[in-house]
């Protein structure tokens, strides 16, 4: 019985998902036929056997994210009976090594058959001949033997089991003392300074791993196809549920993507518990697991909102007068850019509303610099990027820099470097006409801001005898924060500040 | 834009549909049956590449660069070599190797982390295999400037005069290294020609966004001529690689050779790339394969027949399963060893190192 174990198919990786068995319990395999197909956060790839047999188990299922060096499948020997488990068999293969093919250069120079329509040209003279022309055809290089005790560890795995432990001093004997100890003792450290060579240590999990959705996914049809509307089941179950009177529409098949087997059409002809037809569901995958990751994680930080109404008529006003310069040709001037600017100024003067908590130092860094995250809605899902330095950039230049990563995004080309070290995020959800909302924080952020639609409201001007109401354009921003980094009077002063400017623009020169 | 695949710019001598074309400034003049080796090369080249991408992917391998797709490119250039010519390879050219006669198992030495690049088949001629992009034209540059000096470039018998041909990428290119290599050789004119492999990606990123202008014709600024030659044809690539060597031992200097291929498998094991290119651009390139246009050549030619075919596929199997079977039983370096093998003669120093190391080592039980 041999055991197939999850190697590492890029460099470092510490997992992988199992996206789809090629095989199934009783299959016979050959060599380097394709057992499945996994994704890392590298790529997809499909993994090859390293064995013939018949597939006696799969270890896995499709969907789990199964850690390198996990056993993943056993696949029996032809003539061993697959009920048997025997796994401590797993081994080498071993074969007549020197009697195989060896490349010996242009000796084979011609056909590989002597006497075949193009015959050999042996003009012993040429280069590259092997190095052992001369020798009687042996191998120049067989390798040596099989060593003794034969690898068990492949390549691919990262640690050698038990190879940490070490190995105890002998007793007796004079043996020059090391270089590397002389340096420990001399540093009066209980740590090693150097290690030994196979005293390993596991790599650890590496953070913002590029990830993403790839281009064509290659040979794998979507799961729910150009729909036709029509109850996935073979003619023989359409049959059947005719025979019984069962709608195949209100069915919920639990045969291989969603097909509806006769089971569940008997299933639900006898009333029997019927799970609700047109239940689609979705594999936790790319960027919609990173935002089922990327969100529950947000929800260890103990956050608060505060938010704001505010009138922005000065901003408003502001962007015509800018949409007719010459500098913002052709770039999208639009709220949102003024919005980021005053978010920048009010930065500046309340830090920590751009700041994380550093939990191995147990700090808080304020940055400074404002990697300044906008939460778009792209193709391939909900997607942060971030504009670096930020709070350096001009209006023009940031606007600019907008546009790019608004271009990119809409086209879904963008990068792990745009998407990483986000200090701050706005998320514009008044695009999609809504008044405001509680957002809630990107991982390692303390504050981000919410801007609601913006609307003509009636709104109370002057004061005293010069009181009175006058339609204005209003927006609701709020503002949910790291309650651990910054307190209700830093969020509101934050707040204050932000739609001061955004009321009259001008202020902007006090920054 | 000039088409890249057209025009008398791009040396072309056997066309995807492996026809010859005729040519009046380059022509091939290998027979067929010295041809059908080269078939034999490609095919084997092929096999050793994909048994090594499937050792990688059951976990036998570190990494793999996979030469998939830039077998003529290889194979033709390897081909037109003798001694005493010099070969500095990149870490793609398993078909380079191949010719040079080097054991694919060494090769897997390096990749599964068991062997230095000292292969025992390599010979003196055939430079390890350098990881740092680029680095290897500065060497090849430096190894033909030796060539020079040892009186073994433009004498009367040709016969004993050589060159260095030193492989690398079109990401290369972008690289300072190969600036300087292609100056330095210019300016001594140094017996070395420049073998680029086109394969259109540095890893994902698209040759159009590195280079504005063609690649060969770069050499121009630097003073030396510059040929696009079609890379997926094997006749085309033996003819300018002969051109060029005859000129750079004759003592006329470098040139630089663009071929025009395509990278058909990942960069290395640990990519993807159906991340970067579309499925159609690898079609497109799949029907100018070097080895399918070849052989549709010599079968209509006569020169290689279903026996011939069956020969070589069955050759080709054994050769996979002789990898495969091999790489597992590659034998665990020495640590001791890694001190004497990066000097010709091992310095005092380091012999007193690597004595330290032994006794350090004795002083520990056996493992249990």
């Amino acid at each position: 019985m041999y055991e197939f174990k999850l190697p590492d198919p890029g460099e470092g990786l510490t997992e992988a998902e199992i996206v789809s068995w090629k095989v199934a319990v009783g299959d016979t395999v050959a060599v380097n036929d394709v057992l499945l197909e996994i994704e890392t956060s590298k790529s997809l790839v499909e993994l090859p056997s390293p064995y013939a047999g018949v597939v006696a188990e799969l270890l896995v299922a499709e969907g789990d994210l199964v850690p390198i060096g996990t056993p993943i499948i056993r696949i029996a020997e032809f003539d061993e009976p697959i009920a048997g488990d025997d796994s401590d068999s797993v081994q080498a293969v071993s074969g007549p090594v020197e009697d195989a093919p060896v490349n010996d250069g242009d000796r084979y120079f011609g056909s590989p058959e002597d006497g075949a329509s193009a015959s050999p040209v042996n003009d012993g003279d040429r280069y590259f001949g092997s190095p052992q022309d001369a020798g009687d055809g042996d191998a120049p290089h067989a390798p040596a033997p099989a060593p003794a005790q034969p690898s068990a560890m492949l390549v691919g795995y990262g640690a050698k089991p038990g190879a940490v432990a070490r190995r105890a001093r002998r007793g007796g004997g004079v043996v020059a003392v090391p270089e590397t100890d002389q340096v420990q003792e001399a540093y009066d450290t209980d740590k090693p300074v150097s290690r030994h060579t196979d005293d390993v240590t596991p790599s650890e999990k590496l953070e913002d791993e590029a990830s993403g959705e790839h281009l064509p996914p290659p040979g794998r049809p979507p799961t729910a196809g150009p729909g036709n509307g029509r109850p996935k089941a073979k003619p023989a179950v359409r049959r059947v549920a005719r025979d019984l009177g069962v709608d195949l529409g209100m069915i919920a098949g639990t045969g291989p993507d969603g097909l509806i087997t006769a089971e569940d059409v008997v299933a639900a002809a006898s009333g029997g518990t019927q799970a609700p037809a047109g239940d689609q569901r979705l594999p936790l995958r790319g960027i919609r697991r990173e935002m089922f990751r990327s969100m529950t994680a947000s929800l260890a930080v103990p956050q608060a909102t505060a938010m704001i109404e505010a009138d922005v008529s000065g901003t408003v006003q502001l962007l015509d007068t800018l949409k007719k310069r010459r500098e913002f040709d052709g770039l999208r001037v639009s709220p949102l850019l003024v919005f980021a600017r005053a978010a920048c100024l009010a930065i500046s003067r309340i830090p920590e509303i751009n700041a994380g908590y550093d939990a191995d130092a147990d700090e808080i860094v304020l940055h400074g610099a404002v990697n300044l995250g906008i939460a778009a809605a792209t193709p391939r899902g909900l997607l942060v990027p971030n504009i670096k330095n930020a709070e350096r950039m001009n209006l023009t230049q940031l606007a600019e820099a907008l546009n790019a990563m608004v271009a990119v995004a809409r086209e879904g080309r963008v990068q792990p470097y745009d998407l990483a070290n986000g200090t701050f995020t706005i998320t514009n959800i008044g695009v999609f006409g809504v008044d405001g909302g509680t957002p809630i924080l990107s991982p390692g952020e303390s504050a981000i801001m919410c801007l609601g639609t913006i609307r003509r409201k009636p709104w109370v001007v002057g004061s005293g005898e010069d009181e009175r109401i006058e339609p204005r354009s209003v927006c609701t921003v709020s503002l949910t924060f790291d309650h651990r980094i910054v307190d209700g009077e830093m969020a509101s002063r934050f707040l204050a500040e932000v739609a001061a400017i955004m009321s009259n623009p001008g202020l902007a020169l006090m920054f | 834009m000039i088409e890249p695949e057209a025009g008398p710019d791009f040396v072309q001598l056997l066309d995807a549909g492996g026809n010859r074309v005729e040519r009046t400034d380059f022509s091939c003049t290998a027979p067929d049956v010295e041809l059908a080796t080269d078939l034999r090369d490609m095919v084997l080249t092929r096999r050793i590449d994909s048994e090594a991408t499937a050792l990688q992917r059951k976990g036998e391998l570190g990494l793999w660069p996979p030469s998939l797709g830039q077998e003529a490119a290889q194979i033709g250039s390897a081909r037109v070599l003798r001694d005493p010519d010099v070969i500095v390879p990149s870490y793609r050219e398993h078909g380079v190797a191949w010719c040079a006669g080097i054991d694919p198992l060494d090769l897997l030495t390096t990749f599964r982390g068991t062997g230095m690049t000292d292969w025992p088949s390599r010979p003196d001629t055939f430079h390890p295999y350098s990881f740092v992009i680029g680095a290897q034209t500065l060497h090849a540059v430096g190894m033909a400037m030796a060539l020079q000096r040892d009186g073994l470039v433009g004498n009367d018998d040709a016969a004993t005069n050589g060159a260095v041909v030193v492989y690398f990428g079109d990401g290369a290119t972008s690289q300072g290294d190969v600036n300087e290599a292609f100056l330095f050789a210019a300016s001594y004119a140094a017996p070395v020609v420049f073998f680029c492999q086109n394969n259109q990606y540095a890893i994902s990123e698209p040759i159009e966004l590195q280079s504005r202008i063609p690649l060969y014709r770069r050499a121009a600024g630097y003073g030396f001529p510059g040929v696009r030659v079609d890379g997926n044809d094997v006749l085309a690539v033996r003819a300018v690689t002969e051109w060029a060597l005859d000129r750079a031992r004759r003592g006329d200097g470098p040139v630089l050779i663009e071929a025009y291929t395509y990278r058909m498998g990942a960069h290395t094991t640990s990519d993807d790339p159906t991340k970067y290119r579309q499925n159609e651009e690898l079609d497109a390139w799949r029907a100018k394969d070097p080895i399918a246009r070849l052989r549709a050549y010599l079968e209509r030619a006569g020169a290689i027949d279903q026996a011939w075919t069956d020969a070589l596929d069955a050759e080709a199997e054994a050769l996979a399963v002789r990898l495969r079977e091999g790489c597992v039983r590659l034998p665990e370096p020495e640590l001791s060893d890694f001190f004497t093998q990066a000097y010709a003669d091992t310095p005092e120093l380091l012999l007193a190192q690597r004595d330290a190391h032994q006794a350090y080592e004795a002083a520990f039980e056996e493992p249990r």
